[in-house]
């Protein structure tokens, strides 16, 4: 016991003494939260637009200044012409162009009114969610050109307005956590191989899983630490909710944990070099992560080998889980089999690590 | 079996796959004993180590240190040696005690004990004044003084010394030559290899690697008699030259 606690002292004496080991560990989440938070946004506002009136009549302007109305849109262009919205949209002065025909209020009497909507789908995403807001618009303000008959009232359960950073926010925790984790272990770990020390950690009476526990244990509490500020930055600067229950987001935050510095110490154990080990964890580790895990990019659209492979991804599930808690406001009742994968993923890397190190020897 | 052989092989033999990189080596050595484990890299000096230190489980043969047999008591054999690497095996952002402190701790040292080794290690090397400073801030002789010391701090029966002294300046390998034959005269084993033959004059008796064998094995003086030659480094040649 006095050999653990000499271990770990030493560890945290190697973290605290390092500034650049300090900043990737406690800089870097709050950095990724404020960026994600703020910069990476799905919602649109103040899109540049055009509108070219051909009616020019108290239907029309009232139409217009609903529209303007919104805050999602700011009128950059005064048109008269087809040729005109041209020019704008070549010239990337707006990004959509609403056109009102010269019947506009007559047909609007029938209630067939239509209106034409030009978008800039250079950007996709968002010329498909110009057209959705002037649709709701003009849904609300009775200038729906379809015929009534079946009329479609969405509700978005769970996060009713959409807001991204309810999105963004359990993906950064997960990435965060992901990257401090196995990252900084596998590096510090590999780090006394380079320098030699390893050897005279092996030659000494230390079992290889005191020395795997002793590099372990520091990053854990560390990560902890790093879990409850992003979260804390998440619920109160961004306004996330919280519906679940905290000890349930504790545990599944500590089962990710632990999965992510096991995977850490298998990397330790497949590199030799500082290098080599920060190479894997961000190529084998971050790319798949941020690309296959369902925090930005949905796996449900992706081709089926893709989808396969998500399988495969540790964060996948604890996303599934974060989020069910955070913002559903469920438990492990429901939470459950991704836990399972979760704890089964973590076994195999501790077993994987702990044979290999033995082999090392 | 000699009553004072704190090492001791028998036909200690490993291979990996189909070569043979210890064949069957046989030697002792005496408590107290400066014994020198010479040979060209790659003749099979480390892995002989490896296994001595209950790294490296032997494929034949056995081998007793301490009394502890590699094979079967790995644990024991580890707890009754020292080990110091030719790559630096200190931590360069923990101060000097600190350090003593860490490797005493690893070996399961009493507080108590370990705090009055560690000072009296820091005053044995004159480190009184540097005690709280960052190792990686001594300058290199210092750091393989310490490492030594460290190594002992333990009270080990061997010291296994894998190249201590490469890349230290002479003045300085001068005074850990003097530490080294301390430490012996206290009853500490020693086993070192090196690279600089001039030392293996320092040592007791010698052995001299070549392809996994054991070309000599005597006091220096015995084997460079033997073979008829005057210096060290014809010893060398003459032993290695031989293989293909």
């Amino acid at each position: 016991m006095n050999a653990f606690r000499a271990f770990i002292l030493k560890e945290f004496r190697h973290i605290l003494r390092d500034k650049r080991t300090l900043l990737v560990l406690f800089g870097m989440p709050i950095a990724q939260i404020i960026l994600f938070g703020y910069a990476i946004t799905t919602e649109i506002q103040n899109a540049n637009i055009a509108v070219l009136d051909r009616s020019r009549d108290v239907r029309s302007l009232e139409l217009t200044r609903t529209i303007l109305a919104s805050g999602y849109f700011t009128l950059n262009a005064d048109v008269r012409s087809y040729d005109q919205i041209e020019e704008a949209f070549r010239k990337g002065r707006i990004k959509m162009a609403l056109v009102i025909p010269p019947d506009f209020a007559a047909k609007l009497q029938r209630g067939e009114a239509d209106l034409q909507v030009l978008t800039d789908a250079t950007d996709p995403n968002m010329a498909s969610t110009l057209v959705s807001y002037v649709n709701a618009i003009a849904a609300r303000s009775g200038a729906q050109g379809k015929p009534p008959g079946i009329r479609i009232e969405p509700q978005m359960h769970y996060n009713h307005n959409q807001a991204s950073v309810n999105m963004f926010v359990p993906g950064v925790i997960t990435i965060v956590m992901l990257l401090v984790s196995a990252m900084l272990t596998s590096i510090a770990i590999t780090r006394e191989k380079e320098l030699g020390n390893m050897e005279i950690l092996l030659v000494s009476p230390l079992k290889p899983l005191v020395i795997i526990l002793g590099k372990v244990i520091p990053y854990l509490l560390l990560s902890m630490v790093n879990v409850s500020t992003v979260i804390t930055v998440g619920h109160l600067l961004f306004g996330v909710p919280m519906e679940g229950s905290w000890l349930v987001l504790a545990v599944a935050c500590l089962l990710f944990v632990v999965c992510a510095l096991s995977l850490g110490v298998v990397i330790s154990t497949i590199a030799r070099t500082q290098q080599v080990a920060l190479m894997l964890s961000l190529m084998a580790l971050m790319m798949p992560t941020i690309l296959l895990s369902n925090f930005i990019f949905p796996i449900s659209s992706m081709p089926f080998p893709l989808q396969l492979i998500s399988n495969i991804i540790p964060a996948k599930y604890f996303i599934v889980i974060i989020k069910g808690v955070m913002l559903k406001g469920v438990g492990f009742e429901v939470l459950w089999k991704e836990a399972a994968v979760l704890a089964g993923m973590t076994l195999l890397f501790i077993g994987i690590s702990v044979r290999k190190f033995r082999i090392r020897l | 079996m000699t009553p004072t052989a704190t090492i001791v092989a028998d036909r200690l033999t490993r291979r990996f796959g189909s070569f043979t990189a210890v064949n069957a080596i046989s030697f002792e050595v005496r408590r107290g004993e400066i014994f020198g484990f010479l040979g060209a890299n790659g003749a099979g000096k480390t892995t002989a180590i490896k296994m001595m230190s209950g790294l490296l489980m032997p494929t034949e043969g056995t081998a007793m240190v301490g009394g502890f047999d590699v094979s079967t008591e790995a644990e024991q054999v580890k707890r009754s040696i020292g080990y110091m690497s030719q790559r630096f095996s200190l931590y360069a952002d923990l101060t000097v005690r600190e350090n003593i402190r860490f490797y005493g701790g690893i070996y399961g040292l009493k507080k108590a004990v370990l705090n009055e080794r560690a000072e009296h290690l820091i005053r044995d090397l004159g480190l009184d004044a540097e005690a709280d400073r960052l190792v990686g801030e001594l300058p290199l002789g210092m750091k393989q003084k310490l490492a030594f010391s460290t190594a002992l701090v333990h009270d080990p029966a061997v010291v296994f010394l894998d190249e201590p002294t490469s890349g230290v300046d002479p003045i300085t390998r001068r005074q850990f030559w003097e530490m080294i034959t301390a430490a012996a005269d206290r009853g500490t084993t020693i086993l070192i290899t090196t690279h600089y033959l001039d030392e293996a004059e320092y040592c007791h008796r010698i052995s001299v690697m070549v392809d996994g064998t054991m070309a000599a094995y005597d006091t220096p003086s015995a084997v460079k008699s033997t073979l008829g030659v005057h210096t060290m480094d014809e010893v060398f040649l003459k032993l290695t030259r031989t293989s293909p």
